[in-house]
């Protein structure tokens, strides 16, 4: 192990991220004020699969860039790790290689003349040696299943699906413990979708880090994810886990968001008189139950 | 960060000035400039002061919004009057240390104050009461004529509307990119010059990228819907001069020749 991972993991040990009556106001001196994010107060403990759901408009994406530091709250604190990270001497560089922020359609920010080159981008801007930030290149490439022959080809010459991949990677190459993506299915198909989330599935399985979702879709995120946030009009709607929070699919519905398809059609037979459990959010769950109730 | 920079500086109000046709405006702001320039002694001025002062009452914007665009220039007027003051030859008034300042020196930095002011006010007033957009119909419509030395005046007014339309885009697109490089540990703060400039990079490449898609998806989009260029080409909206238009023209054209008396006169 290089010095660095040595370093590392003699740190502290309780990795969490907490969010402390987090306020946000866009303008907050001009006439156009708005209020984005109001009394916000969460807890990200280590190795949690997070999803974060909202309608347009409801503080999500401000949220999230509050956690690697790229918005100060104009109220209230964010710690990483029990430190302030807007403290005088906090070192946010390094904050955003422990919080790696993943936007919206990533493959916007490929710049570099290859694929590899821009991988290593991130771990450069660490200081790293050349020969460590190549490991961790290779590492992240492989690590989002993208083939060895696409490495030295210009990052423009790529599919969307595969740009997408090279631009998580290149967050990946930072070795974060906690991964942000802010909705990685946004426009891909629904093949490239599957890929993309059963990579971050695997990915968090082997490594352990803490993955948060930022999605639009219920499907993915009652899927993969064991716990979730619901955002309204910048305060925090629900905080539990799938199954609970789809119960309240009727509020869900008030604020533009649904529950999966699933929880529809399950509440639909069960008026029908069939005995089968509402509360499932997955397809299969919904087999097994609907299975189940006809007795087989 | 960059959100905050606004843009052109329309304020919006209902008087007479901002419904007037952008061609007048156009006109009597260059006009005005060129009076400026006409006029050169105390009477002149104070006519123009008036004048301007009476367009910035219709006009109904608040005189602080006036007086913004003269931030700008106040390092370039101060230079100006005090070379002018300083370094006339002439009629010594006053001497400090071993400068002096001359009757000749004082009226010349006065007379530049004055008319670098007025011409940064009388801008601003353009500016201020009509829309960017209105602004490149007006031209396109003046430089019309040009169209018959081959001067391609259509082309140029659709590429000036279309630049001021994509200005905020852009910087949107600015934004996002340097949070999504920053996210990735990029530095666009410290270090000197070539560092800074090499910083640039990671933000430059994909902003023009970005840039490129974004005209051709919009040429496409055009196309698809039968633009061929200004040929034939008719508008939505046309400028047509109406009675309050006609009665700037001559208000204008007294102003005008008030100052041309002047001169000749004075």
């Amino acid at each position: 192990m290089s010095d660095v991972e040595n370093r590392d993991k003699e740190e502290t040990k309780i990795m969490s991220l907490i969010l402390d009556h987090v306020n946000y106001i866009y303008g907050e001196d001009t006439a156009l004020a708005v209020h984005a994010l109001k009394d916000i107060n969460l807890v990200i403990p280590d190795g949690q699969f997070i999803g974060l759901i909202g309608h347009t408009g409801s503080g999500k994406s401000t949220l999230v860039q509050h956690l690697n530091g790229l918005i100060r709250p104009t109220g209230g604190a964010i710690y990483y790790n029990g430190e302030d990270i807007h403290d005088k001497d906090y070192d946010k560089k390094k904050l955003r290689s422990k919080v790696g922020l993943v936007f919206q359609y990533p493959e916007h920010q490929l710049f570099e003349i290859d694929v590899f080159k821009d991988v290593c981008f991130g771990p450069k801007n660490l200081g790293l040696s050349q020969k460590e930030t190549e490991l961790r290149a290779y590492a992240a490439l492989k690590q989002v299943g993208l083939a060895d022959e696409y490495f030295y080809q210009s990052p423009f010459d790529l599919s969307g699906g595969q740009k997408r991949r090279v631009a998580i990677a290149g967050v990946l190459a930072m070795k974060p413990d906690i991964l942000i993506l802010d909705e990685p299915t946004a426009g891909l198909d629904p093949k490239g979708r599957d890929e993309i989330l059963d990579q971050i599935a695997k990915l968090k399985e082997e490594t352990g880090i803490t993955v948060i979702l930022v999605s639009h879709s219920m499907e993915d995120v009652a899927e993969y994810v064991e716990r979730i946030i619901v955002m309204s009009r910048g305060s925090v709607l629900y905080d539990d886990t799938p199954r609970e929070v789809f119960r309240h699919y009727k509020e869900l519905e008030q604020v533009g968001l649904a529950a999966p398809q699933v929880t529809y059609i399950m509440q639909a037979l069960a008026k029908q008189g069939m005995k089968v459990d509402t509360a499932v959010t997955t397809i299969r769950e919904a087999k097994q139950s609907i299975l189940q109730s006809l007795g087989k | 960060m960059i959100r905050d920079i606004t843009l052109g500086q329309y304020y919006q109000a209902d008087s007479v000035i901002h419904k007037l046709d952008p061609r007048v405006k156009l006109v009597a702001t260059i006009g005005f400039i060129i009076s400026l320039f006409v006029v050169d002694s105390w009477v002149g001025y104070v006519v123009a002061a008036l004048f301007l002062a009476c367009m910035i009452k219709l006009s109904k914007v608040p005189f602080g919004y006036m007086v913004k665009g003269m931030k700008a220039i106040v390092f370039i007027l101060l230079i100006t009057v005090v070379f002018n003051l300083f370094l006339t030859p002439g009629e010594p008034l006053v001497t400090l240390w071993k400068l002096t300042i001359t009757k000749e020196g004082l009226r010349i930095a006065v007379m530049m104050a004055v008319r670098l002011s007025f011409l940064i006010v009388g801008s601003s007033l353009m500016t201020l009461t009509t829309t960017p957009n209105s602004l490149t119909d007006g031209m396109e419509k003046l430089m019309g004529p040009l169209k018959h030395v081959k001067v391609p005046v259509h082309e140029v007014s659709m590429m000036m509307s279309i630049a001021l339309r994509f200005i905020p885009i852009l910087l949107e697109e600015t934004d996002k990119i340097m949070k999504a490089q920053i996210a990735r540990g990029a530095d666009f703060e410290s270090g000197n010059l070539i560092k800074k400039a090499k910083a640039m990079v990671p933000l430059l490449v994909p902003l023009f990228i970005s840039a490129f898609r974004r005209a051709n998806d919009l040429a496409m989009a055009m196309e698809a819907r039968c633009y061929r260029g200004g040929e034939h080409r008719t508008k939505m909206k046309p400028l047509c001069y109406r009675g309050a238009d006609r009665v700037a023209y001559c208000v204008l054209l007294l102003y005008f020749a008030g100052c041309v008396a002047i001169r000749v006169w004075l």
